[in-house]
């Protein structure tokens, strides 16, 4: 965003730190530590939410009560105390909901104006509806007026409940199911916040909606729950970039996105990730554990999904398109970079249901440092998938000799007549490229961030402009102190 | 300008140059030839600081300074360029951004201000048609597909662009056809200047034809072996290096 790239720019080189890395004194309403059905009541309570909702919390809980923890990735990391952590942290003045920024309290402001987002210059400047979720419970929205006239709908989840219940009732788990897997299930059961967003029949969303993150306590997990509907012949551009505190245990955040695409409709999906990675030592950092899915529902429906991620202490995610509609398309398009201790196992699914459709899939990953990063991908194509098409390209980029780069590509076709392409590379920062970009006269650093940029344009060229200003600057902070 | 005393360089723990002695002073432009595997690259590598070649023994120094305990780097800040023999390719990364990047870190070295986008754009526009490069190109990725002729036509863009006080050419004249060394040749001309220097590193007479050497060197054995002006390059194009009693080493 134009204001946090501004902030970016007025910050001193400082190798190593995080930029982002101060606690904000804010008081915080806390449910009690654990997790038990008295907690998602009082979540569901404080949140003021419809009866059938605690309902379908209840049900979601029990389910995951029955479930094991999956470790199967290629990951190695603490195992999270799911009684150790809180549920629910929400700023003290949502008690009193704002209505228009006036009313938010001042504090909150100055946090959102240290890291960067200052709403009047969102409004003024570059357009962009926000919808900010501190801890657990969206603060602000702005824009809702010019949104509303085009009858788009975009609001946290808890208002959707409340005032959308049809909707909601409809599309809430259509995608991903409470039972899906381990981290769904947790979601369903205490998710405290997320966005909603609808945008109707033959409706381009006039603008590019963006929800920011942040973790505030220390052992608050951040469970988002974010469904966006494109009602047929509509278009939505979507922007999700993340920021978090220093801290020193673990944090865990298992998000859940649904989107569902209807006839002729797109949804791109963007996400700048800047997590904590944890110190140069591995300790501390976030643990990301997502799941993403979209239902391409309609006939020559599009999904994009494009992510570009630095931090977390262990990602684990993999942003999937269900291509139901008949010519429907997906795209994937992603970069990954770890370093020092960060781990990253992290792909795509690519389902091929209707007939004629395709998927793209351009995979970028980088490992510096001691850092591990896993590719992992499905192609599926069912049985009356006519004419299925996907490419995919999986490139690794390895800078020094003690990171690793793993590929685990699964293709699985159950129709003849698919065209499955698949193309891998390793490579790492050349000798010759660096000394060249030396003798030019830029530094170590300057030409690591050139080469990498230049590794990573397929997939940065697709980020919408205000990402892809950030995200450059990103790749370059994030291997900081990798060669050399 | 440039100083070389009794270098001495081993790559991969094999010793290349032999205490190799050279001097070039502002104005001139100096040729070495010699048979493959003599050391003519090592040289340029040696003075550019490039990592892998080590320096056993000996001097180099740049306008008073000692140059090897420069960074490749700064060297370039100090005003050295090289044009290279293999030019390699940057994927992703478009000429204009490169060169951009690079006379901004040359600037920021000398404390001097950073060019404005719109400047760079002129600037970059009127050397590549000085050179007579098609202005597209620079859209492309450094040398991502550019023949072997256009890479080093890409070096001499580079070249005028970045203006250096001394310039390296290895074996800038393999691969172009007669239209395009005569291109290369004027651009590297254009350098020439009572405040500059220019080594040519080549095996053939043509180009000598154009760009007209003050001094002609043969680099054979890790050494400069023999000096002359350039009737020697001419001479050793009619008897060949064993007509001059230098042994041929192999590649």
């Amino acid at each position: 965003m134009a204001s946090t790239l501004e902030t970016r720019q007025t910050v001193e080189e400082v190798a190593g730190d995080y930029k982002y890395g101060f606690v904000s004194d804010i008081e915080t309403v806390k449910a009690p530590k654990g997790l038990n059905e008295g907690v998602i009541r009082f979540i569901s309570a404080k949140k003021e939410e419809p009866e059938w909702l605690l309902d379908w919390r209840l049900k979601a809980y029990k389910k995951w009560l029955k479930m094991e923890e999956p470790d199967w990735a290629m990951l190695s990391y603490h195992k999270p105390d799911f009684q150790d952590i809180y549920y629910y942290a929400a700023p003290k003045s949502a008690d009193d909901r704002p209505k228009s920024l006036d009313d938010v309290d001042p504090e909150l402001l100055r946090v959102y104006e240290k890291l960067g987002i200052s709403l009047q210059e969102q409004e003024v400047l570059s357009g962009v509806a926000v919808d900010i979720v501190f801890d657990s419970v969206s603060v602000a929205t702005t824009f809702r007026e010019t949104l509303k006239e085009k009858g788009v709908i975009f609001c946290s989840i808890s208002e959707a409940a409340r005032d959308y219940p049809e909707l909601m009732k409809k599309y809430l788990g259509s995608v991903v199911p409470v039972a899906d897997n381990f981290y769904a299930a947790l979601n369903s059961a205490v998710f405290t916040d997320g966005t909603f967003v609808y945008i109707p029949k033959g409706v381009r969303c006039p603008m590019e909606l963006s929800t920011y993150f942040r973790i505030n306590e220390a052992n608050t997990g951040q469970f988002e729950r974010t469904i966006i509907i494109a009602d047929d012949d509509s278009y939505v551009s979507y922007l999700e970039g993340c920021t978090a505190p220093m801290r020193d245990e673990n944090q865990l955040h298992a998000a859940v996105v649904e989107i569902v695409v209807l006839e002729n409709a797109e949804v791109k999906y963007s996400t700048v990730q800047n997590w904590y990675p944890g110190d140069k030592d591995g300790k501390g950092g976030i643990y990301n554990f997502v799941t993403k899915r979209a239902a391409c529902r309609g006939t020559n429906s599009k999904v994009s999904w494009t992510q570009v991620e630095t931090g977390s202490a262990v990602t684990w995610k993999y942003p999937s398109c269900i291509l139901q509609g008949d010519g429907s398309v997906g795209e994937f398009y992603s970069v990954a970079i770890t370093n020092n201790y960060q781990q990253a196992d992290t792909g795509t699914k690519m389902i091929h249901i209707g007939k004629n459709t395709s998927s793209t899939i351009i995979s970028k990953g980088i490992s510096a440092g001691k850092a591990q990063n896993i590719y992992r991908g499905l192609v599926k194509v069912m049985p009356n998938a006519e004419n299925t098409r996907n490419f995919t390209q999986c490139d690794s980029l390895l800078i020094g000799d003690e990171c690793g780069a793993h590929t685990v590509p699964y293709i699985e076709a159950k129709n003849p007549t698919a065209q499955l392409e698949h193309e891998a590379t390793t490579s790492k920062i050349s000798d010759e490229q660096l000394f060249y970009c030396l003798q030019r006269g830029l530094d170590v650093e300057q030409s690591v961030t050139l080469i990498v940029n230049g590794f990573c344009k397929e997939v940065m060229q697709q980020l919408p402009m205000e990402f892809a200003v950030e995200a450059q600057k990103l790749l370059g902070i994030s291997l900081e102190g990798s060669v050399g | 300008m440039l100083e070389i005393k009794n270098l001495h360089v081993e790559v991969g723990g094999k010793e290349i140059l032999k205490g190799l002695n050279l001097t070039i002073n502002s104005g001139e432009v100096h040729a070495i030839m010699g048979p493959n595997g003599a050391g003519k690259s090592t040289l340029s590598y040696a003075i550019c600081g490039k990592d892998g070649y080590e320096i056993t023994d000996g001097t180099v120094t740049f306008n008073g300074k000692d140059l090897l305990e420069l960074e490749a780097n700064e060297r370039a800040g100090e005003g050295i360029f090289l044009g290279l023999q293999y030019p390699v390719e940057i994927p992703g990364v478009s000429n204009l951004n490169f060169l951009k990047a690079a006379l901004n870190s040359l600037r920021k070295y000398r404390g001097e201000e950073e060019i404005a986008a719109v400047d760079f754009l002129k600037l970059i526009r009127a050397k590549a048609a000085e050179l007579e490069m098609d202005p597209e190109m620079l859209k492309r990725a450094v040398n991502v597909g550019f023949s072997g002729g256009e890479k080093k036509r890409n070096e001499m863009v580079q070249m005028a662009l970045l203006d250096p006080i001394f310039s390296v050419l290895d074996e800038t004249d393999s691969g172009l056809d007669i239209d395009a060394l005569r291109i290369v040749a004027d651009g590297i001309n254009r350098m020439r200047s009572p405040k500059k220097a220019i080594l040519v590193i080549t095996h053939y007479q043509r180009l000598l034809d154009y760009v007209v050497p003050d001094f002609v060197h043969v680099l054979a054995d890790g050494k400069i072996v023999k000096s002359g002006d350039k009737s020697l390059a001419i001479k050793l194009e009619q008897d060949g290096y064993s007509g001059l009693g230098i042994n041929e080493t192999a590649a």
